[in-house]
């Protein structure tokens, strides 16, 4: 597969990446080589397999539904960039 | 160096019982040991040392009184992928610039519990993603193994490059490490440590920086195997918060070694003969083999027919498992924030600022694989590969109870060497991945060295939660060959003494940069 320079930027877009224009090159080389190489999984007979899900067979219990923690706004924001009265501060989205 | 930092984790447990030296002792020594080689080797990112002096005296209260834990007093490194509360954890990414977790990973908090002291926070490839530590923000750890008559410096491996180095260089007695594709057993193997992946689920996750959530899982780097087995069944456990923990007894590794070997089970699987494996390597594995025979191992050869599709299989999974968790940093949270005109301009910016190259690149093939039309074409397909990788392995396992293999195809190469051709260095987990895949236990140990006298490692693969005979299987290793010798500590060396030294070839070691400026007394 040839990963040219709209592909580089349409993932890059989709991944909220800003790529540099010096970048773009270096990185359609890159991802053409190795998705290039993974394509060998394509000689590989996969008819009738299961996708794996897990890997010891082991079951997920569910927890009780239960309250365990909460009322602690303020260290939820503690690392935030920005935040104001226990709010995460970000820039305008509405007009 | 102090003779204190030379002891086992058993040997400092049995010393400290007897009241032979005191856990601040222990600590203080590991604490000189780590000033004089971090600013060359660059395995500690953050030393805690208020925090351990506490902790350790703690631990002499309880040990006077008898109460002491199974890792009483034991001063250990920490890998920066585990969050430390009040503790700075960055996984050495910009993008956690800062972030000081308000919460325990449940791993370190069970060796906490245990009465282990914390002596810092250790170096890693960035995100867990690379196989040299040079991912890592906080520039390269180095290996404390030189070649002989060469003083390049060497990768100690990755991601758990600082774990591995510490543990090596005498600057803790066992580390926390995590392993997504071989991120525990291609460093222990690179640095003469014995490192252990458990099964899947054996340890919780919860606090764990996220990578790739169904191949990642937490084990101790240690420098014995019996220490290993002291440090995993600490840090294993069942827990509430993450559920994929399996809800299954932790067995007491450390009995298990003592159990009789006889009549076990080898399985050489043929497809690890691959081209490109150093002489050296083949070798080693030959030695390993007769160790087993001469152990009274009986030996076959098993057939895993699926072993060259595990790594381009893992490159699909692992990236898409980390494209999504990846998505979180987004400058709002925590860590880096870069404004941009508007709030997508600054996710885009804040990111394309955060991550490093590799796992830029990765999170970029992660985001196609799962991209609107290819999940089946890709992450579909690898999971089905991944299906009949662990099929092989259950088909072996019919008739074996463990296997032996090489952990890495070479030994630790130079640092710079491998890091311009991301394909290269992927080849390095080609031994190591496989196991990831299928979820099963694998565990290296120091087996020899190269002909320029760096370590070498051997690995055992094991049946899903028999951990045991793991462990059991790597100490008749162990037995053969003794635990690997430290490295000579070059660190410590003046520049004048290594220059009278050093063959006339090669240039006397210039003193090495301080690293001062990164490490933060935290």
């Amino acid at each position: 597969m040839q990963v040219d320079e709209a592909l580089v930027r349409h993932i890059a877009r989709l991944a909220r990446m800003k790529i540099e224009g010096a970048q773009v090159a270096g990185l359609e080389q890159e991802l053409t080589a190795i998705f290039g190489w993974v394509e060998q999984l394509n000689d590989i007979d996969t008819a009738g397999v299961e996708p794996m899900t897990g890997v010891a067979g082991l079951k997920m219990r569910p927890r009780a539904d239960a309250v365990t923690d909460g009322d602690c706004a303020e260290t939820v924001v503690k690392n935030a960039p920005l935040s104001e009265d226990n709010f995460f501060v970000v820039p305008k989205v509405i007009e | 160096m102090s003779v204190l930092t030379q002891l086992t984790i058993a040997q400092a447990r049995d010393g400290l019982d007897k009241k032979d030296f005191t856990s601040a002792e222990l600590a203080s020594a590991h604490f000189d040991a780590i000033e004089a080689a971090n600013p060359s080797l660059n395995a500690y990112l953050l030393m805690t040392r208020e925090q351990a002096l506490s902790m350790a005296a703690a631990s002499d209260a309880r040990l006077a009184k008898g109460k002491g834990g199974a890792l009483e007093g034991i001063p250990l490194g920490i890998k920066d992928l585990f969050a430390t509360k009040g503790v700075r954890t960055t996984a050495c990414s910009h993008i956690l610039d800062g972030f000081i977790p308000a919460y325990e990973s449940t791993v370190t908090q069970n060796l906490w519990n245990a009465g282990a002291v914390m002596l810092g926070k250790l170096n890693m490839d960035e995100f867990a993603m690379g196989s040299s530590n040079e991912t890592s923000y906080y520039r390269p750890c180095v290996s404390p193994w030189r070649r002989e008559g060469d003083d390049a410096k060497l990768a100690p491996g990755g991601s758990s490059g600082g774990s591995a180095s510490a543990v090596a260089a005498r600057l803790a007695m066992g580390a926390t490490a995590s392993d997504t594709g071989g991120s525990i057993r291609q460093p222990a193997a690179f640095t003469g440590t014995v490192g252990i992946k458990p099964t899947y689920g054996r340890c919780s996750r919860y606090g764990m920086v996220a990578f790739a959530s169904s191949l990642d899982q937490a084990g101790p780097i240690t420098r014995t195997v019996r220490d290993a087995a002291i440090m995993l069944r600490e840090m294993c456990g069942h827990d509430a918060k993450d559920a994929t923990s399996a809800n299954i007894a932790v067995p007491d590794f450390e009995k298990a070694l003592g159990k009789k070997l006889k009549g076990l089970k080898v399985g050489i699987p043929k497809e690890y003969r691959v081209d490109g494996m150093s002489p050296e390597i083949d070798a080693l594995w030959e030695k390993g083999i007769a160790w087993f025979k001469a152990a009274g191992a009986t030996i076959s050869h098993v057939s895993l027919p699926h072993t060259h599709a595990a790594l381009p299989a893992y490159y699909i999974v692992a990236p898409a498992e980390a494209s999504s968790n990846l998505a979180r940093y987004d400058g709002v949270r925590y860590g880096l924030r870069v404004n941009g005109s508007d709030i997508v301009d600054m996710y885009e910016r804040t990111r394309a600022e955060g991550f490093g190259t590799e796992v830029r690149r990765r999170i970029l093939i992660g985001t196609y694989v799962l991209s609107a039309g290819y999940y089946d074409a890709y992450y579909l397909k690898a999971q089905k590969v991944r299906s009949l990788i662990k099929r092989d392995f259950d088909q072996a396992f019919e008739s074996v109870d463990v296997m032996l293999t090489p952990t890495t195809p070479t030994p630790a190469f130079a640092l710079g060497t491998k890091s311009a051709n991301p394909l290269e260095m992927y080849l390095n987990d080609i031994f190591t991945v496989t196991v990831n895949m299928a979820g099963l236990p694998g565990l290296s140990v120091p087996a020899g060295f190269s002909a320029d006298g760096l370590p070498l490692g051997l690995q055992i693969i094991g049946k899903p939660f028999d951990e045991e005979t793991v462990l059991r299987a790597g100490q008749v290793i162990e037995d053969a060959v003794g635990p690997c010798r430290a490295p000579q500590a070059w660190w410590t060396e003046t520049p004048k003494a290594a220059a009278a030294k050093a063959p006339a070839k090669t240039k006397a070691a210039k003193p090495a940069k301080s690293s001062k400026k990164r490490v933060d007394d935290g």
